[in-house]
């Protein structure tokens, strides 16, 4: 690895509290490759809330569907969905709950969403300074509606850094994620328009053949919902996963072989090992 | 002997000590009338200006309206050291809470961060607070967190041991609705009741309106209060 070891041969990138002789904290970066190993989650914000999409990948057929949860309520107006090692999510979530419910207790109100995600962010910054600890391996992206400050999306990375968006992407497939959220005029957009849209960038940019099965898990916050952040009906669920299906058409004969193609853009992808697929 | 702007207290802590005269054993009823009034862009508050220990008018210009914030203002009554304190904690806490947030805070904030205190150290404390102020988000607001530690959001609040005097006036003359100029001669008026009956309160009215553009403070003089007949 360029840049990462000494001519002695002892490497800057051991620990957490060291820096390479050109800036970086190899840690914090090796964290963000343990994100981009975990299966996509995107976040939309639109005009009267957020939603989540998370692409969970079935490993195996003795799952119990629902489990295995990627996204998580942190108080009742916040959403959090997570990618990389979920363990470290699951911790994490908790310290948002306490955070959000310590500030409740305090003040008297519900936490505003750009100050939990910086309490939050500054949790995880802590642990990228020492090198008794290791730092988190998980991104996570955290929403929220409410009737003052209105939806509000805010992600934080395992370098501790928080931003607001109107949309991201992490994992792996974020890349092509967030070139399919750009297309979207989401400022302008309701929940009901958008869960589909979510449905369908999942199911564009999830990978049939390396990847096999996955379960779309959806969630949402905002006007729809009265400010509550809950999965999305299963009615409405299985609505959007139709839109996305017929979107992104696959024909999937007997190995999985599948043709996408990405709307508005002359771009394609086909697969034919075997068999030419035409649509 | 601590100086008072309460209503009423149970048993000195001194009681039993026979050098201490009896007079000075006696329960401190001491006084004050505070008031707040919500109204359509902001608050009216008010109080009168006597701080007491015992029979001794200790401070006759006494301000009882305590800034905690640009637009949040607290009205004291009960131990005057017990809620300068608590004012003191309160206006440090919420101007932190206000860096964090890189906004102003809000009335509410304010108010459950008295009553948070209020209620934790209620057997310590003597202490009725109104908290009273204007924020972006609701407008004008007035909470009351009376001794004991309660918090509830009325539109028109009075305090103290002049309070009980002016109950009828404040439920027969308040009206949704008021313009600032008709709260602060609404609050004039009631506080002048309340001096004139309440042996405890006295001195000169102090008021003041907070809106989004700031603060007005005004003192009404002994002479210039309004004379009610009662001959």
């Amino acid at each position: 690895h360029v840049g990462s070891k000494l001519d002695d041969g002892v490497g800057y990138d051991l620990s957490a509290s060291t820096f390479s002789p050109d800036g970086r904290v190899f840690q914090v970066e090796y964290a963000m490759k343990a994100v981009e190993n975990s299966s996509t989650a995107i976040g939309i914000r639109c005009k009267d809330g957020v939603v989540f999409g998370v692409e969970k990948l079935i490993l195996s057929k003795l799952y119990e569907q629902g489990s295995n949860k990627r996204i998580f309520n942190v108080d009742r107006h916040v959403g959090m969905a997570v990618a990389g090692l979920l363990a470290d999510a699951r911790s994490l979530s908790e310290v948002a709950r306490e955070e959000a419910s310590n500030f409740r207790s305090n003040y008297g109100h519900n936490i505003p969403l750009k100050y939990l995600s910086e309490r939050v962010a500054m949790y995880v910054h802590a642990y990228t300074l020492y090198s008794a600890v290791r730092p988190f391996g998980c991104s996570f992206i955290l929403g929220s509606y409410d009737q003052d400050d209105g939806p509000q999306l805010y992600m934080v990375d395992p370098s501790g850094i928080s931003f607001g968006y109107w949309g991201c992407a992490i994992g792996k497939a974020k890349q092509a994620a967030k070139t399919e959220i750009e297309k979207l005029q989401m400022k302008d957009m309701t929940c009901r328009e958008l869960v589909k849209e979510v449905a369908k960038i999942i199911y564009i940019v999830h990978d049939e053949v390396k990847d096999k099965a996955f379960e779309l898990e959806l969630s949402w916050v905002g006007e729809v919902t009265n400010g509550k952040h809950e999965l999305v009906p299963k009615d409405i669920r299985v609505e959007a996963e139709k839109y996305a299906k017929v979107c992104t058409t696959t024909t999937s004969l007997l190995h999985g072989i599948s043709v996408t193609w990405v709307q508005n853009n002359s771009t394609f992808k086909v697969f034919f090992p075997h068999f030419m697929v035409t649509n | 002997m601590a100086a008072y702007m309460s209503a009423g207290r149970s048993a000195n802590a001194f009681s039993t000590h026979d050098f201490v005269p009896e007079w000075a054993q006696e329960e401190v009823s001491t006084g004050t009338t505070i008031m707040a009034v919500e109204f359509d862009g902001g608050v009216v508050i008010g109080a009168d200006s006597r701080t007491t220990t015992g029979a001794y008018i200790a401070n006759r210009v006494t301000d009882k309206l305590t800034p905690i914030h640009d637009h949040i203002f607290c009205c004291r009554s009960g131990s005057a050291a017990d809620t300068q304190a608590v004012a003191d904690a309160v206006t440090y806490q919420l101007g932190f809470h206000s860096i964090e947030l890189d906004e102003p805070p809000l009335v509410q904030t304010a108010a459950n961060l008295f009553q948070q205190m209020c209620y934790r150290y209620r057997e310590e404390l003597m202490a009725g607070i109104i908290v009273a102020g204007w924020d972006k988000r609701r407008g004008g607001q007035v909470y009351t967190v009376p001794m004991g530690g309660m918090i509830v959001r009325q539109p028109v609040s009075v305090g103290g041991s002049g309070s009980s005097y002016i109950y009828g006036f404040m439920d027969s003359n308040y009206k949704p609705g008021m313009t600032k100029e008709e709260c602060l001669h609404f609050c004039t008026q009631a506080l002048a009741l309340a001096m004139e009956r309440d042996g405890s309160s006295g001195g000169v009215a102090r008021l003041a309106a907070i809106t989004e553009e700031g603060l007005e403070r005004r003192v009404v003089l002994g002479h210039q209060l309004p004379k009610f007949s009662n001959t």
